[in-house]
């Protein structure tokens, strides 16, 4: 049953997720690969158990390096979707042109 | 309890504690806020603070999993964490807008390591001695979102990887191909089938579970060797997906939910974005990879015998021109990435811009070498947005009217050939229509042809006028004119 239950979280969250990305302009395409790459940096969760519990050394050795790369994975993906999507931000940006006219 | 390292999902409800429903609590809102971030994309302005509370959310999720009474020692937790935020903060606020893609493919190849080692402890925990007195074990269901989890996670390391490599220019941008490859892969494919069907049914068979891992990894080098640059767009694309369907596939393998969720949503993103970019290309999913385009620029060959010659216009006649003209559309290729030419064309857009003149950018949705590059390069150039047209219908309409159309590092993306010429290769390939603006200036390092190797007609159109030189350069040159032009008054 949990599998079948965790089948339709999969479904459902996938049809989601296309709708609501099929919407995203290309404008903004870059930003939302950087988007998807850092919310699925959530393997870090996985990683963390994996790092903590009790498994023995080798999976503590193998678990420590996934939080490494999971974490960086996150953080790097967060702050570079930041990053650009900082340019794209608001009246900001035109009144920087308007002013250059 | 057998099936996963955090098997509090659909347990009964009974045994959920007050830690447990914390968890799965925080679990919940931060699935919430990463669709919330990824709908707030649809609307640049308020895309910013919507992505700041996925982030949130993602925070939520992790404080909410160290509450997880599995976890015995935080000390290699902290750890990792402080050395994955170290590397990630200093590579994401240096790294440039032009090296995105490779940015990219890293971040890819390191979440997919980190898919891939949990799926490696899961198993081995699974079938650990005496583990807790537990009979270990798998069911056919759990092995086979494990199989899924390492098989994907494998596979986008090493395609990540190569996909950086090519990117980096580490390794050839050109197809990299050999005979038989095509069905060499789908052989290792076969057989990496065979070893997740033999796991599902004896879940136990430990070689088969490292044999998946090994063609997996063997797999992401061979499929991405024969893709060229030009196609990166695409596979790029497609490692997103796969990304995503690892981490799903840890979802389902370890009983999370926000994993699932995550995974299904950045697997749905790529799996959108690759097809879009197929499509902007013209050609099918397949057809991208096992293709090999560049390689083969067979029947495009004839056109080049004719000999023909293109008009040259020099930067003081083309200054003059673009000084007094109402209305000028750029159309940036790879090219002017490349040239790092994104900052000269901005000081040119905001001089036309002062004579009185509208600048506009047409961005073809496979421009660049991932889906928007070019929208984040001229951004932070410091471009307005606003300015940017990046449907080719629009952009098409605009240049029916435009004085002219300057074409910068660009070349199959204004190839006439894709609506002429029924032989050609780029045929069906939805393109921009420079020629119907009044003139068109073509910025081009030399007279070599596209990435896709074929020739280019407008360049020999009565009303396209070719400036031989970098990018760069050219620009510059033509900013000193027209200020040159301005003094001169």
């Amino acid at each position: 049953m949990t599998q079948i239950f965790q089948l339709y979280v999969f479904i459902l969250a996938g049809f989601i997720g296309f709708f609501v990305i099929s919407k995203v302009p290309p404008l903004l395409h870059t930003p939302l690969m950087s988007a998807t790459n850092a919310i699925s940096g959530i393997s870090l969760v996985g990683a963390i158990v994996a790092a903590g519990g009790q498994y023995g050394t080798v999976s503590t050795i193998l678990g420590f390096m996934a939080v490494i790369c999971a974490a960086t994975n996150v953080v790097a993906g967060f702050l570079i979707t930041d990053r650009m999507l900082a340019m794209f931000g608001g009246p900001k940006k035109s009144a920087t042109t308007e002013g250059a006219k | 309890m057998t099936y996963g390292l955090l098997a509090l999902v659909a347990d009964s409800s009974a045994a959920m504690g007050a830690q447990d429903l914390f968890v799965q609590g925080s679990y919940l809102v931060a699935s919430i806020l990463f669709i919330l971030g990824l709908r707030s994309l649809t609307r640049p302005a308020d895309a910013r603070l919507g992505m700041q509370q996925a982030a949130l959310g993602m925070l939520f999720a992790v404080v909410g999993t160290l509450l997880n009474h599995e976890i015995i020692t935080y000390q290699w937790i902290i750890i990792g964490l402080v050395i994955g935020a170290a590397a990630g903060y200093p590579m994401a606020m240096k790294i440039e807008m032009t090296a995105m893609p490779q940015f990219i493919a890293f971040s890819h190849a390191f979440g997919a390591i980190a898919a891939t080692l949990v799926g490696i402890v899961e198993y081995r925990h699974a079938y650990a001695p005496g583990a807790e007195g537990l009979t270990p074990g798998l069911t056919g269901g759990t092995a086979a979102a494990l199989g899924f989890e390492v098989l994907f996670g494998a596979l986008t390391v090493t395609g990540s990887f190569m996909a950086f490599g090519k990117l980096q220019e580490l390794i050839t941008g050109r197809p990299i191909t050999f005979r038989g490859q095509n069905a060499l892969n789908l052989l290792l494919m076969a057989v990496a089938f065979g070893c997740l069907t033999m796991l599902v049914l004896h879940p136990e068979t430990a070689w088969a579970f490292y044999a998946m891992v090994g063609l997996a990894l063997f797999l992401g080098v061979s499929m991405v060797l024969p893709i060229g640059g030009g196609d990166m767009p695409v596979v790029v694309s497609l490692l997103n997906s796969y990304a995503g369907l690892a981490a799903a596939a840890t979802g389902f393998a370890i009983g999370n939910n926000v994993l699932i969720i995550a995974g299904a949503l950045e697997g749905a993103g790529g799996f959108i974005l690759s097809m879009m970019m197929s499509k902007a290309m013209n050609r099918s999913f397949g057809n991208v990879i096992f293709g090999a385009f560049g390689a083969t620029p067979a029947s495009s060959a004839k056109k080049v015998g004719e000999a023909r010659e293109s008009k040259t216009i020099t930067p003081e006649d083309a200054a003059l021109q673009l000084a007094y003209a109402g209305s000028v559309v750029i159309i940036p290729g790879y090219g002017m990435a490349v040239a790092q030419a994104q900052h000269v064309c901005r000081e040119l857009h905001e001089l036309i811009q002062k004579q009185g003149g509208d600048v506009k950018y047409a961005i073809h949705p496979v421009a660049g070498r991932m889906p928007g590059h070019l929208n984040v390069i001229l951004s932070e150039a410091g471009i307005d947005y606003g300015a940017l047209l990046t449907d080719v219908d629009d952009a098409n309409r605009v240049l029916n009217t435009a004085d002219i159309a300057v074409i910068i590092g660009a070349n199959d993306i204004v190839n006439p050939d894709a609506e002429d010429d029924k032989g050609s290769p780029l045929y069906g390939m939805p393109i921009f229509r420079p020629w119907t603006a009044r003139t068109v200036y073509v910025i081009k390092r030399g007279k070599g042809t596209g990435f896709s190797g074929v020739e280019n007609p407008l360049f020999f159109k009565d009303n396209t006028l070719m400036l031989y030189g970098d990018a760069k350069g050219v620009l510059g040159n033509l900013i000193k004119e027209i200020k040159a032009l301005d003094e001169g008054h």
